[in-house]
């Protein structure tokens, strides 16, 4: 805003609908449906059609971007709306990934099974893992949820069991691409929409007051630990369905799973994406994973890159992408006399 | 003339390191009744509250609510008992709307379990029955304040919230810590009519409080602290004319001035 401009600002109304409450609208005209249609319409249309228009060697990218769009919507939620900085991606995918490896090598199940199975067992082990920590806060939490994977890497390195540094071999995959790609597309927007609604019942509300506010939440009757731990559950289901994932696209499960790679990419991606929008950090990981699909060939310098494109986010749109889009596209901006 | 105590209070003692917060307190309330607790600052009012409502733990002493053993429970069954507090610092949840943020209660098990007009279910969503709490404590239906955030919502309508928290868990208990304090003359003058409807009501309250004009209308029977210790206890005109409470109070023999 410049100065010789004189006495203007910035002036911003809501453009929309007739009326916007909390999730009712009442639409009365093609012009309101389209207003809210396009979109979304425009995300689900886009991602079905990544696996048409991608190039061979990027298909396989779109299952690694959708796993990771997994661990990053469970991220967000577990920060923005319940108050939990969950470091911890690296601990669902490896126990994701082993659980359905197991599963399939050694009990002989199929991948209609294994998956689900590993999601569901997967995500009760990392809760109940995670339970004594769920006292904790902010930071603390992070530290002890990023502490797990290493620590369960050293165990599986030092005792060399589940295939120690080897890890386990001969995974089935999936069918054909096709059937690999569209799944996870699938269950990617299934997953987004779903926490997108979540948030915004009574249950949703409650994880919102616990992050506002826990000794309110307590007062009301409510205990903290059973609502962390059914929003740890929620988290860690979608890590270990992506973990479990990517076992099945690998045809492998081993310690590179339990990688930091999944605890903070997460994280870089919420921060562009625009954190508690949910979709941002979904478009985040379709930024930042194919840039570090593109920095395969340096190494572990891609951690440098990151950080770089990490600062300029936040030094320069802290907001992230997501939220100045959704501001630009509900609400007028013009100059007006003060 | 009044039945059994609701709530029993036997010898509480908490200590924060060499800190002797609460001494051997002991009190108890009847049901129906208004009791206020008041003391200067730092005499251990507060740590009362959250010695009774489980938010810290006492070192020694006892809670009976109706009879039963309370003591060693966590807050949050100790609501679901029907024993409720205000904060106060308001802890409203700011990212939400004043009536989102009765959701909350309205969710806990005594609210579903209740029912009733006030606990949801027959009466439309929870939205509803948190819109009607709201305009019960003071927020205008048809005025936009039910409907903004808390965050922007101004210290009086916070304090009604804090209420309004408490009465949609459908309490027998609400432990007030200081709802008048950081309030103008004019809300405190129309949150005391609130209080006497509470208690028409059949609710029993207990409150803290530093404003003693209005506390000694609504509240039949007081107790002072002073450094962790009960000194007195009675009828408001005769709690304020012991000497060890104007001492507390005042540390001179003159007489105090309330009313």
């Amino acid at each position: 805003m410049k100065m010789e401009m004189g006495e203007r600002r910035k002036e911003r109304l809501d453009r929309g609908i007739k009326v916007r409450t909390e999730g009712i609208y009442a639409i009365s005209s093609w012009e309101e449906m389209n207003y809210l249609l396009v979109p979304r319409l425009a995300l689900i249309l886009g991602m079905f059609a990544l696996p048409l228009v991608m190039p061979a060697y990027w298909q396989r990218v779109i299952s690694y971007v959708c796993i990771y769009a997994l661990l990053t919507l469970g991220f967000d939620f577990l920060a923005h709306f319940v108050g939990l900085v969950s470091l911890g991606g690296a601990l669902f995918v490896g126990v994701g990934g082993y659980l359905a490896a197991i599963l399939n090598t050694s009990f002989g199940l199929p991948v209609v099974l294994t998956i689900p199975i590993a999601t569901i067992a997967g995500a009760i082990i990392c809760t109940l893992l995670l339970l004594p920590a769920l006292r904790l806060r902010g930071v603390y939490f992070a530290i002890v949820t990023l502490m797990y994977p290493l620590v369960l890497l050293r165990i599986i390195e030092a005792l060399n069991i589940l295939g120690g540094t080897e890890g386990i071999l001969g995974v089935a995959s999936f069918p054909n691409k096709w059937v690999e790609q569209y799944l996870i597309i699938g269950i990617v927007i299934f997953s987004l929409f779903g926490l997108r609604r979540l948030v915004n019942q009574d249950i949703g509300l409650v994880f919102r007051g616990v992050k506002d506010n826990d000794q309110a939440v307590r007062a009301s009757g409510l205990s903290i630990t059973i609502y962390k731990s059914i929003a740890v559950f929620i988290a860690s289901g979608l890590g270990c369905l992506g973990g479990a994932y990517l076992a099945h696209v690998y045809m492998w499960a081993g310690i590179s799973q339990f990688a930091l790679d999944f605890s903070i990419l997460p994280i870089a991606a919420t921060v562009i994406g625009g954190g508690g929008t949910l979709v941002g950090p979904v478009l985040g990981c379709f930024m930042l994973v194919p840039i570090s699909e593109l920095l395969r060939s340096v190494g572990t310098l891609r951690i440098a890159f990151y950080a770089i494109i990490l600062t300029v986010f936040i030094v320069f749109r802290s907001e992230g992408i997501m939220v100045y889009a959704q501001r630009k596209y509900h609400q007028f901006e013009r100059w007006v006399k003060v | 003339m009044r039945s059994e105590p609701i709530l029993q209070v036997k010898n509480v003692r908490k200590a924060f390191g060499g800190v002797q917060a609460l001494v051997d307190v002991s009190f108890s309330v009847c049901e129906g009744e208004v009791f206020g607790v008041i003391g200067p600052n730092g005499s251990g009012k507060t740590t009362l509250i959250n010695c009774i409502t489980g938010f810290i733990k006492m070192d020694s002493g006892m809670v009976l609510y109706r009879g039963k053993d309370v003591t060693r429970k966590p807050p949050h069954k100790i609501a679901n008992l029907g024993i409720t507090r205000t904060f106060q610092i308001m802890r409203p949840y700011y990212s939400l709307p004043a009536y989102k943020n009765l959701i909350v209660p309205l969710f806990s098990p005594r609210a579903r379990r209740t029912g009733g007009w006030r606990g949801g279910g027959k009466l439309g969503d929870r939205d509803t029955v948190g819109i009607d709490i709201l305009e019960e404590i003071g927020f205008e239906r048809d005025s936009f304040v039910p409907y903004k955030l808390a965050s922007s919502l101004p210290t009086g309508y916070l304090k009604r919230l804090e209420l309004a928290r408490c009465l949609a868990l459908r309490p027998e208990i609400i432990i007030c810590d200081e709802v008048f304090s950081g309030l103008s003359m004019s809300e405190i003058a129309s949150m005391v009519p609130l209080i006497e409807k509470l208690q028409m009501e059949g609710l029993t309250l207990i409150m803290i409080e530093h404003r003693l004009r209005e506390l000694f209308r609504v509240a039949q029977r007081l107790m002072v602290l002073n450094f962790g210790e009960k000194i007195a206890e009675g009828v408001p005109e005769e709690v304020m004319e012991d000497e060890n409470v104007k001492q507390a109070y005042l540390g001179s023999e003159k007489s105090v001035e309330y009313a």
